[in-house]
This record gives structure tokens, C-alpha cells and sequence, in this order.
């Protein structure tokens, strides 16, 4: 009568279907890193092994850094994203404090534009942004990668929904002791909703992260190629078929952003359990 | 350090809706000033406009006879205790005390986290600020606390760590905004007497917010009762319940609250009433130490029935039904009056002289003006 309900017919169920889904996301990730130890030929026998039968060991990996510019990619994938995240972080915070907490004719407005602009996918400014970008000579470097995400309206967005449930007392309270107010907004009111840029840091990163469309739209040289545009590119030439140095490379370049998550995921949920935007 | 305060008609205007209207009250150098008043009366606008955290519709605000308005909160040296502490989350409290100081004596480089100790120059400075910071956490006891965040405290401490943060600049005037409202009962009580202690000891001018009576008339010098947008009567709080202006402020001041009954009613009840009350129909109002349940000289005797008895340890709140439903309630020693059961009819004797009366408007009418009608009557 008392044992507690740990093994209740509706629980084991809904493992199950946990349990199956889990599996289903994480089998291409399975294949992914054993393919990348293990010889190509094991791919195509009919019936699919879970261990490799010649291990590689690091083989294919040393090939993705030393044949492949797999280290420079990761560079340039760094370097964009974070790149955009930073400006993202300085113009939209700003921004989103501004609507949040002053009165001011024709917020409301502004704040409708926002809602709006939401609605606008990059594909459509592409073709316009290409031109500017061209006639201005800046293709093909990190700028033109860059610049058409450094205003995001969805951290706009994010963050005045947080910034709106900051207290407006401890404002008050810092402008009593003498805070201006770029000091309330970067030393009081930002420290209190990390989570929330948290949050918005890792869609921002993962987004471009593995961003396809925009790279391929603007970058030419291998050097600046950002992850999924070398990985695109290198999959089908040169070692198109050397599927083990492919996986190795595709492992490389999604393992920051795994341990990333795997580092920021507390905070990650709490963000957006606390915004609301789930 | 001392400070009178000026507010000349103060109004204020959210959109349509006037919140303020024509608001003017004098506080001396030194004052413990109570506003008081229901829930949405604009207490806390008025606050906020005095600290320059809002600014009025129309009026001016001075201090010790200059005009403050178009200074910002930060120059106005005026601090404030806000209702929810509105500490900052994620300092100590030691940063917390010193962040009004850090602001006002330290030049920005020297303010940076960490690398700020190591600007040249301010090593006093910064030394002037950690003691005045022990300074203040001893006056309100929450010097072993300095090193926790606001998170790991009581509400209590909470309250004194806003304290402390008020205390450590040394300002002309404090506003508290509901200090207490978030606290426990007992610990409401014990915090009154704290504050009406440090009041005295630093001899500064302080404004206090509250929708609590009890605390407006135990604490303060004097009393501004607000109604509405409008201080409808500002005095000594003895002043307040002894001779209130208005029937709004009868009615707000005093616990259980005063007992009204119109003229015409009383007259049915004892025709005693007759020569005593002015002809025009008047509202009369008494407090519960006027209303007796025993014979007594020029008082009136009138029926009601009994609704309940609140046992206050040495004394009983007895309340009372007149025949018409008109509440009335009566403060009596404990023992003396025998216990009954609700219902019972019972008498209680009203004074013949010496009520408050006021007219269909809610103003009081005062004495003379009483004999004038008896007079023509
Ligand atoms: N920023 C604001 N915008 C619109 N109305 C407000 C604002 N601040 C206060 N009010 C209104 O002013 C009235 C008085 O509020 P407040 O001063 O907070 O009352 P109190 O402190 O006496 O309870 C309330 O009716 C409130 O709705
Ligand atoms: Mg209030």
C-alpha cells in the first residue's frame, strides 16, 4: 500500500517514449563519431554494426587537421559568431531597456516595429544586402559574414520581456545613489538577468553557428569559411569520398557547441523558463 | 544636516486620471512626518516626486527654502527606503551599504570591480568608505551579515540593510516608502520603535509612508492624512484623533473605527438629543471611549443589541447594533460588564456635549457653530 509510486504504468510509458525519441536524436551523432573511427569499407556491408571492426583510432582526425582546414574553420566559426554576438549583446540590450523601462512617445510604436520585423526571415533582405555589401567591396570578409545580424530584434524582443520584470524599486533605488543610467543598465539590471542572456548567447551562437545560407551567399575563400560551409564544400570535393575524414571533421567542428551546451544548459533553461519563451 | 521641506501645490496627472491635486505641505527641520491614507491615494507618487524619481505635473518642491526641481534624484541628498528593500540581488551587503558612497566619492576608474583598489590616490577614500559602511551595519546591527547577499537574509535584515544604505550617505531627509508593510506583526512593532529611535538619534528630517494608522499616529511628530490626492489634514497625531477636521480622517483615524450616526436617527432613538443637535440634518460621530454602558452624568441613554465582544486582556471592545442597523462600538474595562450572549438588548449611554459633528459634505463643524443653531432654535 505504501511503496511509493516509482513504477506507475503511465511513467513506464512515457520513458519508453522518452527513451525512444533520445535514441532516435542521438543515433545520426552515434554514426557520426563511429564512422570517423573506423575504415570506410564498413560502411556499405548490409547489416549495421555498432562497434568498429578496424579501429582507425585518431587517423582521420589528424587527415581533417592536417589535409582538411578543419582548425581554421573552427577559428572562423568562433570568431563570426562570437563576432555577432557580442554587437547582438551591445546594441540589443541597450535597446530592449530602453522599451522596457523609460516612457517615451511613440514606444509603443517602436515596440510593434519590433514584433514586426520578427516576422522577416534573412532571405528576404539577402538580395539587397548582397548588393549593398558588393558595392562597398566588402565581400568575401568577416564583416559582410557579420554584419546583417549585428541588430537582432529577437534579442530586442527577449530582452525587454526580462528587463520588464526587473524591479523598477532597485532602478529607483540607483538612480537615488547617484548610478547613471548606463551604469543601472550594465552593473545592476544586466547581472541580475544572466540567465536570460544565457539564453539568448546560445540560440545566437548555435544559429550561426550553423548558419549555411549567409556564408555560402557571401564568402569565396577557404580561408574564411565558417563550419558548415567547409564541411559543405570539402564534402564534395577534393576528399568527397574519405567519409571516415568527413566524420571526423563534422566531429570537430559540433564539439564546442556540444560541450558548450552541455556547460551553460542550467542556465540555458532557466532563461527561458524565466522569459516566458518557451 | 537638518532640513525643512516645502511642497507648494503639487498635482500630478497620469494621462487623464489626476492622482495629485494641489498639494502643500510644510515639514520642519528635523520632523518625523507620517503620510498616511488608504491604499491608491497617491502616497507613494508623492514620494517619488519628492525624490526627483518622478516628476510633477505642476508645483514646486524645496529644501531649506531652494528650489530642488530641477535637480536629479542623486543631487537632491535625500534617501529613500523602499517598500520591497530593493536591494541589489546580486551584491553583498557591504557593497550594497557602500554603493551610495562608492557613487558620490570615488572617481569612475576607481569604482571598477577588483582592479578599482589599485587606482592611485583613493586608498583614504576607499578606507573612509569601508568604515563608514561598519559605521552604518553597527547602528542597525547586521555587521555579521556584511559578507551574505540580500537572497540569504530575513526580511527583517533586509529592511535594515535598506536602512543601513539610507543611513551611510548622511542625507538631509529620508522618505520611507512602507517600510514595514512586508515584515510580520511582531516584528512591525519591534522595527516601529527602531526607527523612531534612529530618527531621534541621527535628528534628521524624515517623511514616512504608510497605510497603517497605528504606525502614522505611534511614530510621528505630525500626521498628513491623504485622501484621494489631497491631504485632507495635517496635525499632531493627538490633534488628529481629538479633533479631526474631516469625517474621512474621524473614520481613517482610530481603531475600531469612530461610530457615526445621523442626527435624525439619534433624535428617535433619546428626543434628549433635540436641544442639543443642530436643526439641519448633521452627521454625529463618536469615538468608542465616549460611548458608556452605565449611567453617567449628561449622558443619553439609547437601545441597541448586542453583536460581539472582543476580550482585549484588561479591556472589551464591545460592539453595538442601533435599531436601524447603525454600528456603534465601546471601549469598557474588562469586569465590569457582566459577559452576555449576542443578541441581548442592551443600553448604552451617549454623551449629551462635546460630540463631533459634520455636515452632509463630511466637514466638521465645531463648537460655535453648534450654539449658533442651538441658539436660533
Ligand atoms: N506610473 C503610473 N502610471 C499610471 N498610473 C499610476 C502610475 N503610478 C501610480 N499611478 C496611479 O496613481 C494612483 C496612486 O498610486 P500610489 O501613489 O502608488 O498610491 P499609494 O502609494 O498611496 O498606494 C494609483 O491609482 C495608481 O494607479
Ligand atoms: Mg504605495
Amino acid at each position: 500500500m505504501n511503496r511509493p509510486h516509482r513504477f506507475r504504468p503511465g511513467q513506464i510509458l512515457s520513458h519508453v517514449i522518452l527513451l525512444f525519441l533520445a535514441f532516435l536524436f542521438m543515433f545520426p551523432f552515434y554514426v557520426m563519431i563511429v564512422t570517423s573511427v573506423r575504415s570506410p569499407a564498413e560502411l556499405f556491408v548490409p547489416e549495421f554494426r555498432w562497434l568498429p571492426e578496424s579501429f582507425t583510432g585518431l587517423r582521420y582526425y589528424i587527415q581533417a587537421v592536417a589535409d582538411i582546414p578543419a582548425l581554421t574553420f573552427l577559428k572562423n566559426g568562433v570568431l563570426i559568431s562570437g563576432g555577432i554576438l557580442i554587437v547582438q549583446l551591445l546594441t540589443a540590450i541597450p535597446c530592449a531597456y530602453a522599451l522596457a523601462k523609460f516612457e517615451f512617445r511613440g514606444r509603443d510604436l517602436l515596440f510593434a516595429l519590433v514584433l514586426f520585423s520578427l516576422t522577416v526571415p534573412i532571405q528576404a533582405p539577402a538580395l539587397p544586402l548582397f548588393l549593398g555589401l558588393n558595392a562597398i567591396g566588402a565581400i568575401d570578409t568577416y564583416f559582410a559574414a557579420m554584419v546583417p545580424f549585428f541588430l537582432s530584434v529577437f534579442a530586442i524582443f527577449l530582452f525587454r520581456q526580462t528587463f520588464r520584470t526587473y524591479p523598477d524599486e532597485i532602478i529607483q533605488a540607483a538612480r537615488l545613489d547617484g548610478m547613471s543610467e548606463w551604469a543601472i543598465l550594465w552593473t545592476v539590471v544586466v547581472p541580475g538577468c544572466l540567465p536570460s542572456v544565457a539564453a539568448f548567447s546560445i540560440f545566437s551562437v548555435t544559429a550561426h553557428w550553423n548558419d549555411l545560407y549567409w556564408p555560402m551567399v557571401v564568402i569565396r575563400s577557404n580561408d574564411l569559411m565558417t563550419p558548415p560551409l567547409g564541411l559543405a564544400f570539402f564534402a564534395d570535393s577534393e576528399s568527397g569520398a574519405n567519409y571516415g575524414a568527413l566524420m571526423a571533421m563534422a566531429t570537430i567542428l559540433t564539439a564546442p557547441l556540444m560541450i558548450g551546451f552541455l556547460l551553460a544548459q542550467r542556465h540555458f533553461i532557466r532563461g527561458i523558463t524565466m522569459t516566458g519563451v518557451k | 544636516m537638518t532640513a525643512a521641506v516645502q511642497l507648494r501645490n503639487i498635482s500630478k496627472s497620469f494621462g487623464e486620471t489626476q492622482t495629485l491635486r494641489d498639494v502643500s505641505l510644510a515639514i520642519r527641520p528635523g520632523e518625523f512626518m507620517s503620510l498616511v491614507g488608504p491604499s491608491g491615494c497617491g502616497k507613494s507618487t508623492l514620494l517619488r516626486i519628492l525624490a526627483g524619481l518622478a516628476p510633477q505635473s505642476g508645483g514646486t518642491i524645496s529644501i531649506d527654502g531652494t528650489g530642488i526641481d530641477h535637480l536629479p534624484p542623486s543631487a537632491r541628498d535625500i534617501a529613500m527606503v523602499f517598500q520591497s528593500y530593493a536591494l541589489y540581488p546580486h551584491m553583498t551587503v557591504r557593497q550594497n551599504i557602500a554603493t551610495p558612497l562608492r557613487m558620490r566619492r570615488l572617481p569612475a576608474p576607481a569604482r571598477l570591480p577588483g582592479i578599482g583598489r589599485l587606482w592611485p590616490g583613493q586608498r583614504s577614500k576607499h578606507n573612509g568608505i569601508d568604515q563608514a559602511v561598519i559605521d552604518a551595519a553597527r547602528l542597525v546591527e547586521i555587521e555579521p551579515m556584511l559578507d551574505r547577499r540580500p537572497a540569504a537574509l530575513s526580511g527583517g535584515q533586509r529592511q535594515r540593510v535598506a536602512l543601513a544604505r539610507a543611513i551611510v550617505r548622511h542625507p538631509r531627509v529620508f522618505l520611507m516608502d512602507e517600510p514595514l508593510s512586508n515584515l510580520d506583526a511582531r516584528l512591525r512593532v519591534t522595527m516601529r520603535a527602531e526607527i523612531a529611535a534612529l530618527h531621534r538619534r541621527l535628528g534628521a528630517t524624515f517623511v514616512y509612508v504608510t497605510h497603517d494608522q497605528v504606525e502614522a499616529m505611534t511614530m510621528s511628530d505630525r500626521v498628513a492624512v491623504m485622501m484621494d490626492g489631497e491631504i485632507v489634514q495635517c496635525a499632531s497625531p493627538a490633534q488628529l484623533y481629538g479633533n479631526p477636521r474631516d469625517l474621512r480622517v474621524a473614520r481613517f483615524i482610530g481603531s475600531p473605527e469612530i461610530a457615526t450616526i445621523s442626527s435624525d436617527e439619534l433624535i428617535a432613538e433619546n428626543g434628549g438629543f433635540a436641544p442639543v443637535l443642530p436643526r439641519d440634518p448633521v452627521t454625529v460621530a463618536f469615538r468608542p471611549e465616549a460611548v458608556l454602558l452605565s449611567p453617567a452624568a449628561d449622558h443619553l441613554e439609547i437601545p441597541a443589541t448586542l453583536e460581539r465582544i472582543e476580550q482585549l486582556g484588561p479591556e472589551l471592545l464591545v460592539f453595538l447594533r442601533l435599531g436601524s442597523g447603525t454600528r456603534l462600538s465601546a471601549r469598557a474595562a474588562a469586569g465590569r460588564i457582566p459577559l452576555s450572549a449576542e443578541g441581548q438588548s442592551l443600553s448604552a449611554w451617549l454623551p449629551a456635549r462635546g460630540f463631533m459633528l459634520f455636515d452632509a459634505n463630511g466637514r466638521r463643524l465645531d463648537a460655535p457653530h453648534i450654539r449658533e443653531f442651538a441658539d436660533a432654535g
